[in-house]
């Protein structure tokens, strides 16, 4: 199966090792994995600040990129979450734009669901605190939501809980948003770095060493808050975790 | 000042916010022990979801047979096109009376409209009565929670207001002697006043009737004790049949603070024998509201404030920074229908993440009503210009692989051109945070060397 | 007129109708539909006393309640208490101590009781005293509010209500008081 690797344009800029674990995790279970090196961004952070009208390029060049697999897969619940929601094209791109639409994967759901990974040759020996991202969870259904009367299942711990010697920390609050939200991390500083506070501070309190997540967005941010308040909690993509030996 | 500015402010009382969030979230807790207590909660909730859609389907009719019955029942029926229309019918109505005092329980309609400060210039004494109501009216405030109206204030703040204005003891902070002192000060209003408004939780086309709901008896001590009754609604407070009112009793109060149902579920057919009753059914933006496609959906809103209480941004921020009668998610999506240009920030605050469409006990799709709104605003020129000249900008470099692979490179070294900051001199990210530290290659430098 | 300015702006923007959904009554899940009762009730603020005849009732009232002002309009208790309130200006029931009157029916999942005007002698009866004791028959409880508005069918009152425990507030700081402005306690009476 051909899988066009979607590396979201922070990821790509700031976290390439979170990149390279996502291809290493994508060629073990035997993907043939195209990285489409045209590609920059899904049009994300544009379209939540009200500016979705100016992403017809962006959405343009993503199907040139990617029409051409039979998965795409990125390592991010929000900008899979973006295209699957929200990409369109003019014209007979539209076709193309479907099929991607259809066939977008977040990396963990793409192990549980489509490789039906069982069994990871990892090893990470760490107390990990696993932060669900609002677009994976509530909007990728990665993991049941706690507001919902209905049965539990996480894929990501799914997959956490394959790696030899990891310890999962249970949060107080354990899916609360960590404040990112795009350009809400800018518009409403305020507000948006006490989320992130609030959520570090719940896995200080339930003894993370680890806190890890499948959107590097939110990790950024956490990590931003973590490094300047020099708190003693390291952050890492899963994909690096579940790559680990 | 706009959302952001006034969660600035809030945030500045570290410890403060987190009483308040924890406060609030207590209640998201007691309404998560309460649904989950019922199997079929998710099924109460699509089917109020549905029924309310049939509602907003068919409005036109059931107004009028609500309407037929209601006057059938021997009430007077209203009609009101906008606030100011609303305030005029009532106070014409206290005219007519000669009435100078009432007494009103809760009614998030009245607030929305302005009432008590219209009744107050024209010479009418308004006492709310529900007791958080009372305790933000003497402080001369709006209510911060469409349910708990007074949810930022502490108890000894509000020893100190009821020393001032009840005559509790000094420095008397206990949550029972206050409420005793309120309970005194308000019977006495009950006692006296002849005229009551209430709010209408729902109103049934089928008999007639409306139903409210209070835990204190307020609504019910007003009321049953005054020659008149007045009784506010919004148009879209109809539920088709009276055995509708059993799904939507059945989520109401769990969604709002957890308990099984309120103390009081009040259904009012007809006037007592020598007393008045009337009902002023108020438009104001919401047949607008109903032909918007997206966001006709928010008609469906019960007000229960669970969307408030699960907010991350609404606990941290307080009801006032909405500086809408109605706070938070739910708020945040009426409110551009009522004032584009005074509202255009609070479709913004907010993460997106979601949790305000998965307590609504009505299945309202709040979160991507937000998103909605933020382009619709955003297309009818509701953004600040450097914000446009900024995302243009963004755009551009997006749009062309070779321009985004040299800018990163750029923005790698200054730290200056991540996409989701705007570009701005003074950039809010570093206030508390830091950037990543910047690799030396990008993904795709290192991809091309190593795998191609 | 407005009344025709808002019906046809209503019509103009409605969306395409949609049907109602079929109402279920999602069954019974209470094996002891007095021990659900009881136990919602007891959890939010209510006194629950079973009973096997009016005379425990009349107990009960004069060890509890001996020498408030007590009113009710039921029968067997009649020479309890005086009739003249019915008639009277509903300010004057101010003072009142203890209203006992029936309760239709109960609800086991919320302890709701369903009164109407019928039944409350005056509206403002069971708002008014500073304690509400109603009379419900034990096989009365019905599980869930969908029962009890098939109970209710077509039932014509001029003012009903559900009535679940004492009257009570959160609003200062989320603590809990009962009696705000109502009942400051709650008996509910299960008769067989």
């Amino acid at each position: 199966m051909k899988v066009g690797l979607f590396i979201p344009c922070y990821v790509d800029q700031f976290y390439p090792k979170v990149g390279i674990a996502t291809l290493q995790l994508l060629e073990k279970f035997g993907c043939e994995v195209g990285y489409p090196a045209n590609q920059t961004c899904c049009g994300q952070p544009m379209a939540n600040s009200g500016y979705e009208h100016l992403t017809h390029d962006c959405n343009r060049l993503f199907v040139q990129n990617f029409a051409d697999f039979d998965y795409i897969v990125g390592p991010s619940g929000s900008c899979v979450l973006h295209i699957k929601e929200h990409l369109h094209t003019e014209g007979e791109g539209e076709a193309k734009a479907t099929h991607i639409r259809q066939r977008v994967y977040e990396l963990t759901e793409f192990l549980t669901d489509v490789l039906k990974v069982e069994n990871l040759s990892a090893h990470f020996p760490y107390r990990v605190g696993l932060h669900q991202s609002c677009h994976g969870q509530r909007g990728l259904h990665l993991s049941q939501m706690s507001e919902l009367v209905a049965p539990a299942f996480s894929k990501p711990e799914k997959l956490l809980r394959m790696v030899d010697g990891i310890e999962l920390v249970q949060l107080t609050r354990r899916d609360e948003c960590c404040g990112f939200g795009g350009t809400f991390c800018v518009a409403e500083e305020a507000v948006s770095a006490r989320m992130g506070v609030d959520r570090i501070d719940d896995h200080i309190k339930n003894g993370t060493q680890v806190l890890t997540g499948g959107d590097m967005s939110c990790l950024m941010h956490l990590e931003g808050i973590i490094r300047r308040r020099e708190l003693p909690i390291k952050v890492m993509h899963i994909a690096e975790i579940l790559t680990a030996n | 000042m706009n959302h952001s500015e006034a969660a600035d402010k809030f945030n500045k009382d570290f410890d403060r916010t987190t009483w308040h969030d924890e406060t609030l979230w207590w209640v998201r807790q007691k309404r998560d022990r309460a649904a989950f207590a019922i199997p079929e909660w998710e099924d109460l909730r699509n089917t109020a979801s549905q029924i309310k859609h049939n509602v907003l389907s068919n409005l036109d009719t059931y107004l009028i047979e609500f309407e037929k019955n209601a006057k059938a029942n021997g009430v007077t029926v209203h009609w009101a096109a906008d606030a100011h229309e609303h305030n005029q019918i009532v106070l014409s109505i206290l005219k007519e009376q000669g009435i100078q005092q009432i007494v009103k329980s809760k009614s998030m309609l009245t607030e929305e409209c302005h009432l008590n400060p219209f009744l107050a210039e024209n010479g009418v004494e308004v006492i709310d009565t529900d007791l958080g109501e009372r305790i933000v009216q003497l402080a001369d405030e709006p209510p911060s929670h469409i349910v708990m109206p007074c949810i930022h204030w502490k108890k000894e703040e509000i020893g100190v207001l009821f020393h001032k204005h009840l005559g509790t003891p000094e420095g008397c902070a206990d949550p029972s002697t206050l409420t005793l002192a309120a309970r005194e000060h308000l019977r006495e209003k009950f006692l006296t006043r002849r005229v009551a408004l209430t709010g209408v939780n729902f109103a049934v086309a089928e008999t007639g009737e409306f139903v409210v709901c209070t835990n204190e008896g307020n609504a019910d001590m007003g009321t049953h004790l005054a020659d008149v009754h007045i009784a506010c609604m919004g148009i879209e407070k109809i539920v088709p049949k009276r055995k509708h009112l059993g799904v939507f009793l059945r989520l109401l109060a769990r969604s709002a603070t957890g308990q099984p149902i309120t103390t009081y579920s009040s259904h009012f057919a007809k006037p007592r024998e020598g007393q008045q009753m009337h009902i002023v059914l108020v438009d104001n933006g919401r047949s607008r509201q109903l032909g918007r496609e997206e966001f006709r959906n928010s008609l469906k809103c019960i007000r229960c404030g669970a969307c408030m209480n699960t907010c991350p941004v609404y606990r941290r921020s307080g009801g006032h920074s909405y500086h809408n009668a109605v706070a938070g998610p739910i708020g945040s999506i009426l409110a551009p229908n009522l004032d584009m240009t005074k509202n255009a920030d609070l479709p913004f605050a907010s993460t997106l993440c979601g949790s305000c469409s998965n307590v609504c006990p009505v299945k309202i799709n709040i979160h991507e009503q937000l998103y909605s709104w933020r382009q619709v605003l955003t297309k009818s020129g509701h953004s600040p210009t450097a914000k446009t000249i900024g995302m243009k900008a963004m755009a551009a470099v997006l749009s062309s692989p070779s321009v985004y692979r040299f800018s990163g490179k750029i923005g790698r070294l200054t730290l200056s051109n991540t996409p989701f900051v705007v570009n701005n001199s003074l950039n809010p990210w570093y206030k508390q945070r830091e950037m990543p530290e910047p690799p030396k290659e990008s993904f795709g430098e290192w991809y091309k060397k190593n795998r191609k | 007129m407005s009344r025709e300015k808002i019906l046809a702006a209503v019509a103009k923007n409605k969306p395409t109708l949609t049907p109602l959904p079929d109402i279920q009554d999602f069954g019974n899940p209470y094996s002891d539909l007095v021990a659900q009762f009881t136990s919602v009730l007891t959890t939010i603020g209510g006194t629950v006393v079973e009973v096997r005849s009016w005379e425990e009732i009349q107990q009960y009232v004069q060890t509890h309640f001996a020498g408030r002002r007590m009113v009710t309009n039921l029968a067997p208790l009649a020479d309890m208490a005086q009739q003249s309130w019915l008639t009277s200006d509903p300010h004057s029931l101010d003072d009142v101590g203890l209203a006992i009157l029936q309760g239709q029916f109960a609800v086991a999942e919320n302890s709701a009781v369903w009164v109407t005007e019928a039944e409350m002698g005056q509206r403002v009866t069971p708002f008014i005293a500073e304690t509400l004791a109603l009379v419900i028959q034990k096989s009365a409880i019905l599980p869930k509010m969908h029962h009890a508005y098939a109970q209710i069918g077509a039932a014509e009152y001029g003012f009903g209500a559900f009535i679940a425990g004492p009257s009570k507030t959160a609003d200062i700081e989320q603590s809990l008081v009962l009696g705000a402005h109502g009942p400051k306690s709650m008996v509910a009476f299960l008769i067989d």
